[in-house]
């Protein structure tokens, strides 16, 4: 059911009745949709497996969900992202707790669970991803160095890693997205597989490549 | 049935989990100090104060207030409130209005966490309040003389 009209809420205006950013701010926020990106198609749950023949491809299918928006877009320097990648309507900083500053905090809009009737996302501790833990602007090669290096995940092993890819509720957010928003690419049973598959496999990353940022 | 402190009182709705935060206000307890904007949480005209932290109650369900206390523009009280409030009055803040019930909201949410901000602080705080009358420069200037008031200014 689409709570927005059950409680009197605007429909969605289409895509190409939506403002460009000459608009002006206030016309901007009746308008844009927090945290939404347009929908792509989604796989099928009857969707084969990712192939996952050589240890090269299980990372490469990792890669493919670490870096898309629904993971990366909080995996910042500074400030979050939303949608397909575009800055966070509106501005919010990380602050000391990861979490927003006084009177500007990610849980004063983003609660457990998405809003129906808003279309606002959420999930439980919902927050930028720790500075440390930044991705933006790295190459698969860097983004999987970064994951391995306990300096920069969380003091995580790769076993701890699989159980932080399978259980946290922030993570699996990242397949319920809620609203039009499009989910990671890959079914999370399968992605589960592949990833521990990688890990078995002694988590190979691929050779050292010149990230767009340094090249 | 959810079980909410609102400005102080115990009530007990019996509505909707799923329904927003704000429309049981307005509709279902007649608070209306608390204005609908975009219904998004883009705009900030619906803040409000649960536990005591601002958040945008557009976009936050009455199920998410279970058991929490809820203060509206109608219940806020104390030293900073007054304050803001009385500086608010003061530099003649208010334009139209309609935003400034969750401009206040924000700015006392502010003031009470940090004492005596800075013009950045300020505004990376006030950020998620829109007005389109353009009142930003005198919302500074009020939440200044604010804190000089509630005594974290000198």
């Amino acid at each position: 059911m689409d709570l927005r009209h059950e409680y009197g809420w605007p429909s969605p205006l289409p895509p190409s009745q939506r403002v460009g950013p000459a608009a002006t701010l206030a016309l901007a926020a009746l308008l844009l949709v927090a945290g939404c990106g347009e929908r792509k198609a989604e796989r099928p749950d009857n969707a084969p497996p990712a192939r996952a023949s050589q240890d090269g491809d299980h990372w490469q299918q990792i890669a493919s969900v670490l870096t898309h928006p629904r993971c990366l877009n909080c995996h910042q320097v500074e400030m979050p992202l939303q949608g397909d990648g575009r800055p966070h309507i509106p501005r919010v900083e990380r602050g000391p707790d990861n979490m927003g500053v006084a009177a500007m905090r990610c849980s004063n809009c983003h609660k457990s669970g998405n809003n129906q009737a808003s279309g606002v996302p959420g999930a439980p501790h919902w927050s930028l991803a720790p500075e440390s833990m930044n991705w933006s602007g790295l190459s698969t090669a860097e983004l999987c160095q970064q994951l391995l290096d306990p300096k920069r995940n969380g003091g995580r092993t790769p076993d701890d890693l699989a159980k932080h890819m399978g259980e946290d509720p922030l993570v699996l957010w990242g397949w319920q997205p809620g609203a039009d928003r499009e989910p990671v690419p890959i079914q999370h049973d399968k992605f589960m597989e592949v990833f521990r598959a990688w890990v078995a496999a002694g988590t190979p990353c691929p050779q050292q490549e010149q990230s767009e940022d340094s090249a | 049935m959810i079980s909410v402190e609102i400005n102080g009182e115990q009530r007990e709705l019996d509505v909707d989990p799923q329904m927003p935060l704000l429309w049981a206000l307005r509709d279902h307890l007649d608070l209306t100090g608390t204005k609908f904007g975009c219904g998004r949480a883009l705009c900030g005209a619906c803040t409000v104060h649960i536990d005591g932290e601002a958040a945008r109650s557009c976009s936050i369900t009455v199920g998410d207030v279970d058991g929490k206390k809820v203060t509206t523009i109608e219940g806020v009280s104390g030293p900073v409130a007054e304050a803001v409030v009385g500086a608010w009055r003061d530099l003649d803040v208010v334009q139209c209005g309609y935003c400034q019930s969750g401009q206040i909201m924000s700015a006392i949410t502010l003031l009470t966490k940090n004492p005596s901000p800075t013009d950045a602080d300020i505004d990376s705080s006030m950020v998620g309040n829109i007005c389109r009358c353009g009142t930003y420069q005198r919302i500074r200037a009020a939440i200044h003389q604010g804190a000089k008031k509630a005594g974290g200014e000198a």
